[in-house]
């Protein structure tokens, strides 16, 4: 299958990247990874009249920890992700979902940016960032602003950002001494789209939940921050009452739909047994 | 647009539409029909080259992206001294049937032992995991790989003996 004819346009820095953005970014698409943009394109769902490929671009594929956060480069792949020994030790729910995104071949291409702007309410990452808190960088030629990643995913395979903006980078905060994470994705097989995920970030406090954060894979029209669920955590002892207490909330903030998959019934339940099964293992590895 | 590719360490060039797969360009252009196309779809793994000595899905990159790059397809596995450890073992071993997705998985293979010489076969099922194989069941594939680290570890014991 070959996609419509497009224009190519290499940028080879940031700057080249925005400037085509600002000719051409109505009629255009981002080429990060490409395992989500050029499947749409041979399909046809996407026919951009441009094509602007940001590969060449040197300085968006580090991870860095900085003050509070961790910075990672929109053109991270998911197998850098995935063998990060800074993400082993410090980012337990990223940890946990980068070795599960899509297969091992995908993930040699396949990038962070380019997940998260495809916002595909079956994307891992979009739960991995909602349930830690993390922002991402968007830049255009007049300057750079930082968004909520819950204000960036607006919609199925929408996103606030504008055609003559760029993800550059995304920013993860750090977690507290005392965190846990897990990220929890039922799949037919390896490489197939969740059926249902579940992403679960937790840190304890003297004992009892701090912060927590819940977010949901493929069982809505986008990822889904189940903020009821995790509220409702806050200040308890971590208890399996607690944490079944918050699968309930967070399978009543899901929103699946039946299809070839699970039923609907199924999915919702699933959801509930993640994020109990999460939250005891989030928790466990807090305590430590 | 024109385009220079290393491909099985020989300097290639090509004139090609952007929009045309890097499985079409090394197929077509430049002859080496080793790459098959299976699912079409990044799902199969039938199409899988090294680029830069990593596993890729050639229906998924264009072959523009490819400029400056090297690529190694199944044809680039064997040398002077004959088939690659990786495809000896898939011989031996009777690692293939229809031998449609046998490119990718001995690539894939060949790119896993380079990383790890010693997998485990938890580790090889891992790296394989992005190819389908419908005839085999997987088991000879493991078999294959695990005896083509066998080969690759004697060969260098035997290297190191003698030097």
């Amino acid at each position: 299958m070959l996609p419509s004819r497009f224009d190519y346009h290499r940028a080879s820095s940031v700057d080249e990247a925005l400037s085509l953005l600002d000719q051409y970014g109505e009629d255009a698409k981002v080429l990060a990874g490409g395992q989500s943009l050029i499947p749409l394109m041979k399909l046809r769902f996407a026919a951009p009249a441009h094509l602007i490929d940001i590969n060449p671009i040197s300085g968006l594929d580090s991870i860095e920890q900085r003050d509070g956060y961790l910075a990672i480069g929109a053109l991270v792949r998911h197998h850098q992700l995935a063998s990060s020994e800074t993400i082993a030790k410090g980012y337990p729910t990223l940890a946990a979902a980068a070795p599960q995104i899509a297969d091992p071949i995908v993930r040699n291409l396949g990038t962070i940016g380019g997940s998260l702007a495809h916002a595909d309410p079956a994307g891992d990452l979009g739960s991995v960032t909602l349930s830690m808190g993390a922002d991402v960088v968007l830049r255009s030629s007049s300057g750079e602003r930082t968004v909520p990643i819950g204000e960036f995913l607006v919609d199925t395979f929408t996103t606030s950002i504008t055609p003559n903006e760029l993800l550059t980078e995304i920013r993860v905060p750090t977690p507290p001494a005392r965190s846990g994470g897990s990220y929890l994705k039922l799949e037919r097989k390896v490489g197939d789209f969740a059926t249902v995920a579940v992403a679960v970030t937790l840190s304890l406090e003297d004992g009892t939940v701090g912060n927590a954060g819940i977010a949901l894979t493929g069982v809505g029209l986008k990822n889904i921050e189940a903020a009821e669920a995790a509220a409702s955590l806050r200040g308890k002892d971590p208890t399996d009452e607690a944490f079944a207490e918050a699968g309930r909330l967070a399978a009543a903030a899901s929103n699946p739909v039946t299809d070839v998959r699970g039923t609907e019934a199924y999915k919702r339940h699933m959801v509930e047994v993640y994020t109990r099964r999460g939250l005891a293992g989030a928790s466990a590895m807090a305590a430590g | 647009m024109e385009i220079s590719v290393t491909v099985n360490g020989t300097a290639r060039t090509a004139d090609v539409e952007p929009r045309m797969l890097l499985a079409h360009v090394i197929r077509e252009e430049f002859g080496l029909t080793g790459t098959h196309i299976g699912c079409d779809t990044t799902s199969c793994g039938a199409c899988t080259v090294l680029l830069d000595g990593s596993p890729v899905k050639s229906c998924t990159m264009f072959g523009v992206q490819a400029d400056g790059r090297e690529v190694t397809t199944v044809e680039g596995l064997s040398g002077a001294d004959g088939l690659h450890p990786v495809q000896a073992a898939f011989q031996e071993e009777h690692g293939l049937q229809c031998g449609y997705c046998t490119p990718g998985m001995m690539l894939v293979g060949a790119a896993l032992l380079e990383r790890d010489p010693d997998p485990t076969d938890d580790a090889i099922r891992w790296a394989i995991s992005g190819n389908l194989c419908r005839c085999t069941g997987y088991m000879n594939i493991v078999k294959a790989i695990q005896a083509a680290a066998k080969t690759k570890a004697e060969a260098a014991q035997a290297a190191a003996a003698s030097a």
